[in-house]
Order: structure tokens, then C-alpha cells, then sequence
């Protein structure tokens, strides 16, 4: 039975390709014709993704349940948002995308189960997922063995570069040097005290701003101190930052943890009006849970808010506000979620294949101009050429951009002298 | 095939009993030969996942079941056994070959993020299978050994015991996430490789893995069985039903707690250690009391007096969580606790319990009818 199937299928792909090769020579004479129509299946598809005449599949792997639910839950949004305006334009080659959506349920092990179901099961072309880096750790073998495709979309500790992904958010130097170059030059810091969760992010970020102060901007760390995922205790450190008196509260806290500590912050009486905290994980969506009264003030490092002043920006949250409800929020991440199905079809285009490997060979240089971060471009490592801003958080949980790097920040993932 | 009258029937204590070899034969013959069969290498090889949890489950027959330990700390030892086979497959994974990009080559990519320049002590030994395999099955049986025995000498039981089981789950947990430049933190040890030079990440691997993973299963079932029918087994029952009456008879109940507990410590271990080989990685997730709570789960749904119930239990509720988050992403988790409350509601005995009273009796009438007549009739006469 299996082997009859086998040969049926084997016998139609022959067929196919014949066809298309038959097809080679009008197609060369008439490319724009062709192009609207569509390429043939053969042409586009020779490793056996889920292509056919119209369709092309691509996966949607986030945790739509548990504890990252709340925060993964506008990158799946803004994917679904991008791949449903990619397809009323006509699709990527002439194909409609369809989407197969997998929960990765808050859960590292539950995300490799589901990229493996993605690439060998469904064969999709191109997956948008995972949100923490221990999810994208536990993917990534996957991913690599089966040769797959992931659009990456968190701003996270760098370190990485796969052949089988793209890291459509900022690496730690780029996210953080520029805000603290700005904290120095126009706020005067010059003490820092960090403040992060107990996980691989806030480790390698701070190891990277520690180096940074000391080494260029001369300054110094007074304090270092780790809490683990979901602390809810910060009084001890906050009498301790009482005590140092730092310049600059650097924060790396995530998650539950954040509402715990500017809530208990602001109950010591350290008002963030006077007191500088620059904090490189706070996004509209956090500001949701801890609520623009108890961080009004704060200084946010990013490369996008929702205040940023463009078309691109305009246009895209009116369209996100429009699909999912007027109140919804977009922090940086559900933004860069939203360039990955965008990039993704820029590739196959440019490389006129949804071939994973001629997709990641076509990918860098490409542009994309109408992000709504404003222009972005994709690094020969697989990273985003990107601006980084700074943001003061406002009472009405918006932020209010108060710096934007005068550049695009080079990506760069094993950074010299940060190591 | 003589069939022996009832009287005979009180002095003979065979192995299993005929019902019971009809349980393993069913489930033979579902994960050896049925699920190979039906299923593609990806399919298969969830299985073999959902299998090694199996393992966790079958010890906790032992140790709840038949013994009334209620561990809700499992994961503890599952973990243990999955960190072990780690360490090992981690150290072969990280050759200087494979980590030239780091600032220190030979040393798993998690240490060298952290700033150590050097292979801990501990690490050290593990770059010998053999000893990994011993310290796989030694490690968490003696940890098992010392709470045990400063659990059970001080009479420390039930609930209180449970609870203590909880806590160690979350200690070793927070030690784990906390020591990462050691454990590789809330990443957990990923990108394993090989097992001696034996590439784990290929289909072919993968269908081995499975068929060595099946078959350890049901020797840890044999074992656990002979446990069950031997003096051994009967004392840990008595011990449940009236542990005072065992004590004052004279026994050390304390041993043969700490006993079962370390038997349910070793199986949850070889569980781990099969895990990490066919998953490829290992991470706290599996430590923690929310996991270890869900092991227990699948010994309650399977059946928490039935050795083969436990396997069955593992692969419903792993084989309904797959499906029902594949078709419904975001409300499958309502329909697994719908599966559970309806289980614990309506078939307190779970799936052994359902199949004892709907299906046995009447396999039991079944087999009767298919006798020659005449066997019955003498039968009939002798009663």
C-alpha cells in the first residue's frame, strides 16, 4: 500500500517536472507572465515542502498556553497579521500561505515535539517561533537536523548564528550599548547597579553592559544581583540599591517578576522621576501587567515602540488594532514577529525557490523598507541591521521615544572584547 | 494446561497469573509489534517518549500503590537518571573539534557562556559510558536511600512525606536553574549528539532506541512483578492496610519503605536516562513539581495498583495531550483536565480498574466457553 502510494506520488512530481520543464523556455521568454500565474510547483519546490499550484505551508510555533502565553501571544498575532496582508497581495509566488499553528506550551521540550511534527510531518517551508531562548535552544537541533527554516523574533543574549534561522529581533549589543552610551552622555551615568532574572539573557546582557561601562564609558557597577523566573521579593535589593546609591538602575527582569518590582520599588519610595532606571525588557505588553503608574518615568531600551512617528508604523497598528481589538498593545517583540513572514517572502522571491537553502542563500542584503521600525536589513549572520531607541515610559503604559540612533547598528553576535 | 481446582488454587503462587499474561501479551504486542507497524519514524519515536515516562509510573505503582508512598517528587530522580545520560552525550557532543567558536574549545557551549575555562570535577568522569551507565542507575538510588531513611526512621509518612518530596523537586530545581555555568540553567543540556560515536539523532537511531526502550520497560514490568508476588510484595501491603500491625509483628517497616521508594527512584531513572537519549536533551522542566505531579497523574489514570494500568495510563494521557493540542492550540489544556476530572470522577481505578470490571470478566467467559465441555463438567462436578 505504502510503496503504491509512493509511486503515485513519485509518478506526478515526474510528471511535473517534465511539465516544467517543458514550461523552462516560455517562461524565459515571458518571465512577467509567468510570474503572475505563478511558477511551477517543480521549479520552486525540490526538497519536498508542503507546496502545491496554490498553496504554500508555513508554521506558527508559540506557547498559546502557559506561563509564556501572555507574552507569546502578540507574536502570534502579528504573524498571523503579516501572512494574512501577504496573502490578499497575492501570496509568495503566486501561492496563498497557509498556516499550521502548534502550541509550544510554555514548555522546552513540548517546542522541540512540535518542530519536529512541523518539518517532518508537515513539511512547512518556513516556521515563525519560539519566543524564550531556552525554547529556542530546545528547536534548534531540530531545525539544523532537518534542515528547517525558523524566523526567530525575540531580542535575546546572541552567542548563536544557525545556517537554519533568522533573528529578526536585536542581539544583546545591539539593544544595549547605544542606551547606555545615551544614559552617559545625556543623564550623567556614571554608577550602575544590575538587576536580572536568574537565566542565560540577563547573565550574558549584563556581562556585556558591565564590560561596556567599565571598559569605554569608565564608569562603575556597584551592584550585581539575580533573582530566579517569578521572584516576587525585592525589598532586600531595593535597600540595597538605597544603600549604593547608583546613578543608574540597569534592570533585566522578566516576566511575572517585573509587576512585583516597580510595584515594590515605587512602595520604598524610589520615584523613577528622579531616580534613573534604564531597563532593556519592558515593552508595551509588560507595561500591561504592572500598569503605567508604578513605572511612569523609566527609561526603555529597544528598536521599536508603538509611538514611533512613520507611514510604516501608522498603517501597521491600525491594521493590528483592526484584527485584534483596539485594545491591544504592540511591544518590540510582536513588531519583530511581524518583519519574519515579510522577510521570509522578500527571500523566496528574490531567490524564486521556496528551497530552504536557496532561501538563506538569497537572504542577506535584502531590504525591507516598509517595516514599521523604519528600514532594516538582513545581515550575511542572519541578524538585522536595526535602529535602537530609547523610551520613557508614560502613565498611559505608552512610551514617549526620547533617542534613536542616528544609524542602523551592525548586528554582531560573538562581539570582541564583550566575551 | 491442567486446570486446578480451587482448593489448589490458595497453596500456588505462579508468577502471573492467566489474566495477567493476557495484560503483557496485549501489551507486547501493541508496542512491539502494532505501533511499529502503524505508525511513521516520527510518530513512533513520540511513543517511545511517552514510554519512558511509563517507567516513572510503573514506579510509582510500586511505591504508591503497593506500598501507600504517595512521592510527588518523581521527577526528581526521572531528572537525575536524564541529567546523567546528559553529562555524558554533552561531553562527546563538545569535542574541540565541534566548539572551536569558543573562547575556551572542549567544554560544553553553556560553560563557556558563563565564564568557566574549565571542566568541573564532577563533569570529569562522564566521558566513560561505563560509569555513566552505573552512576545512572547508583546516583539516584543511593540520593532515594538517604531521604528514605531519614524519612521513614523518623516515621514521617503521608502527607507530610508527600510534601517533603515537593520541596526537594523545587530545591533541586532551583540549583539546577541557579548553578548554569554547571547545569546548563533553564536551557537545560541541549544539541546531544552521539552515544559512543553512534549518531542518536538519525530515524534509524531513533527506531533502536525505541525497540531498547520497549524492552527495558517490560523487564522493569517482569521485575516489578516478582517484587509483587514475592514475601517482599505482600509485607509493602500489609504495610499500606495496616502499617502498626506489620510493625508490631516485628518487622523493620522502615526498610522496606525505603526500599520501594528506592526501587520506584532506579525505575524513574532508567526512564530519564532513555528520555534524554531519544529526545536529545534534558532540561529542569522535567524536575520540578508541576512534572512530577504530572507523573503521578499517569499512574492514577492507568490505575495505581496495576503494573501494566501505569504504561496504559502514560500513553493515554500523552497520546491525548498530543492530539488535543495539535487540533485545538489553544484550548487543548481543557480538554485534558476534562479527561482527567471524567477518570477520577466516574473510574476511581482508573483504566485497570474499567478493564477489571467491564472487560476481564467477560475475556474470563470467553476463555471458560472455549474449554472442551467435558473440563467443565468435571469442574462442576468437583465443586
Amino acid at each position: 500500500m505504502a510503496e503504491d502510494k509512493g509511486k503515485g506520488l513519485q509518478s506526478a512530481l515526474r510528471r511535473r517536472l517534465l511539465m516544467g520543464l517543458a514550461g523552462a523556455p516560455a517562461i524565459a521568454l515571458m518571465p512577467r507572465m509567468s510570474f503572475a500565474a505563478g511558477p511551477a510547483t517543480s521549479a520552486v519546490n525540490t526538497t519536498g515542502l508542503a507546496v502545491t499550484d496554490t498553496e504554500v505551508t508555513v508554521g506558527i510555533l508559540h506557547s498559546a498556553t502557559g506561563t509564556m502565553a501572555i507574552s507569546e501571544t502578540g507574536s502570534i498575532q502579528a504573524e498571523k497579521l503579516a501572512i494574512s496582508q501577504i496573502n490578499e497581495a497575492g501570496g509568495v509566488l503566486g501561492r496563498k500561505i497557509k498556516i499550521i499553528q502548534e502550541d509550544g506550551a510554555s514548555d522546552w521540550p513540548t517546542f522541540a515535539e512540535k518542530a519536529k511534527k512541523l518539518l517532518v510531518n508537515d513539511h512547512c517551508a518556513a516556521v515563525m517561533g519560539c519566543w524564550t531562548s531556552a525554547s529556542r535552544k530546545a528547536a534548534l537541533p531540530v531545525f539544523e537536523q532537518y534542515n528547517g527554516l525558523l524566523y526567530y523574533p525575540t531580542f535575546y543574549e546572541g552567542l548563536e548564528q544557525s545556517k537554519n534561522v533568522f533573528y529578526t529581533g536585536q542581539e544583546a549589543t545591539q539593544q544595549i550599548l547605544a542606551g547606555l552610551n545615551w544614559v552617559h552622555k545625556e543623564k550623567g551615568g556614571d554608577s550602575f547597579f544590575f538587576i536580572g532574572s536568574d537565566y542565560i539573557w540577563p547573565r550574558t546582557s549584563n556581562k556585556i553592559a558591565r564590560k561596556h561601562v567599565e571598559n569605554v564609558l569608565k564608569g562603575k557597577v556597584v551592584g550585581e544581583e539575580y533573582f530566579p523566573l517569578g521572584h516576587t521579593q525585592f525589598n532586600s535589593v531595593i535597600n540595597k540599591i538605597k544603600l549604593t546609591k547608583p546613578k543608574v538602575i540597569f534592570a533585566d527582569v522578566v516576566g511575572g517578576s517585573n509587576v512585583a518590582f516597580y510595584k515594590q520599588l515605587k512602595a520604598a519610595g524610589i520615584d523613577l522621576s528622579k531616580q534613573i532606571l534604564l531597563t532593556i525588557s519592558v515593552t508595551e505588553d509588560e507595561i500591561d501587567g504592572i500598569g503605567g503608574d508604578n513605572i511612569a518615568g523609566a527609561y526603555s531600551c529597544m528598536k521599536y515602540f508603538q509611538s514611533i512617528e512613520n507611514e510604516n508604523n501608522k498603517a501597521f497598528v491600525a491594521a493590528f488594532k483592526k484584527m485584534w481589538g483596539e485594545k491591544t498593545v504592540i511591544g518590540d517583540v510582536t513588531q519583530a514577529a511581524y518583519l519574519g513572514p515579510h522577510l521570509w517572502k522578500m527571500a523566496c522571491e528574490k531567490a524564486g525557490s521556496f528551497d530552504v537553502d536557496k532561501v538563506v542563500a538569497a537572504s542577506p542584503g535584502l531590504e525591507y523598507k516598509d517595516a514599521p521600525e523604519g528600514y532594516v536589513r538582513v545581515d550575511p549572520n542572519h541578524h538585522l541591521w536595526s535602529k535602537t531607541r530609547v523610551g520613557k515610559a508614560l502613565p498611559d503604559g505608552q512610551f514617549e521615544i526620547v533617542y534613536t540612533s542616528p544609524e542602523l547598528i551592525k548586528p554582531d553576535p560573538f562581539p570582541k572584547g564583550y566575551q | 494446561m491442567t486446570r486446578s481446582t480451587p482448593k489448589t488454587i490458595v497453596n500456588d503462587n505462579p508468577f502471573m497469573k492467566p489474566m495477567e499474561w493476557v495484560s503483557l501479551a496485549l501489551l507486547v504486542g501493541v508496542i512491539f509489534i502494532l505501533l511499529p507497524m502503524l505508525l511513521d519514524a516520527f510518530r513512533l519515536n513520540l511513543v517511545g517518549k511517552y514510554l519512558t515516562y511509563s517507567f516513572v509510573a510503573l514506579g510509582l505503582v510500586i511505591c504508591w500503590g503497593f506500598g501507600g508512598i504517595l512521592s510527588l517528587g518523581q521527577g526528581v530522580f526521572f531528572g537525575l537518571g536524564g541529567y546523567l545520560m546528559a553529562m555524558y552525550l554533552k561531553l562527546e557532543a563538545s569535542s574541540v573539534e565541534n566548539t572551536k567558536i569558543q573562547s575556551t574549545p572542549g567544554i560544553p557551549d553553556f560553560m563557556d557562556w558563563n565564564q568557566i575555562t574549565e571542566l568541573p570535577w564532577f563533569w570529569k568522569p562522564f566521558t566513560s559510558l561505563p560509569f555513566t551507565l552505573i552512576a545512572v542507575l547508583v546516583v539516584p538510588a543511593f540520593f532515594a536511600f538517604v531521604i528514605g531513611t531519614a524519612m521513614f526512621r523518623r516515621r514521617v509518612g503521608g502527607t507530610y512525606f508527600a510534601i517533603i518530596t515537593q520541596a526537594i523537586a523545587a530545591i533541586l530545581t532551583i540549583l539546577i536553574v541557579g548553578q548554569q555555568g554547571y547545569t546548563g540553567g533553564i536551557n537545560g543540556i541541549t544539541d546531544l549528539r552521539t552515544l559512543h560515536g553512534w549518531d542518536i539523532r538519525t530515524d534509524s537511531a531513533h527506531n533502536i532506541l525505541y525497540f531498547v526502550n520497549a524492552g527495558l520497560l517490560v523487564a522493569c514490568i517482569l521485575f516489578a512483578q516478582a517484587v509483587k508476588k514475592s514475601k517482599l510484595g505482600r509485607i509493602l501491603l500489609a504495610m499500606r492496610d495496616k502499617e502498626d500491625r506489620v510493625r508490631f509483628s516485628g518487622y523493620q517497616v522502615a526498610s522496606f519503605k525505603t526500599f520501594a521508594f528506592c526501587l520506584a527512584a532506579v525505575f524513574a531513572a532508567i526512564g530519564g536516562a532513555m528520555f534524554t537519549l531519544q529526545v536529545g536533551f534534558m532540561s529542569p522542566s522535567f524536575v520540578g513539581i508541576v512534572p512530577s505531579i504530572e507523573m503521578v497523574i499517569y499512574a492514577a489514570v492507568g490505575g495505581r495498583l496495576s503494573l501494566f494500568g501505569a504504561v496504559w495510563g502514560t500513553l493515554l494521557v500523552n497520546w491525548a495531550k498530543t492530539t488535543f493540542s495539535e487540533s485545538f492550540p489553544e484550548l487543548w489544556l481543557f480538554g485534558l483536565g476534562g479527561l482527567f476530572i471524567l477518570v477520577v470522577l466516574a473510574f476511581p481505578n482508573g483504566l485497570a480498574g474499567i478493564y477489571r470490571t467491564y472487560v476481564e470478566p467477560r475475556l474470563t467467559r470467553r476463555v471458560k466457553a472455549l474449554e472442551p465441555a467435558p473440563a467443565v463438567a468435571l469442574s462442576h462436578a468437583a465443586e
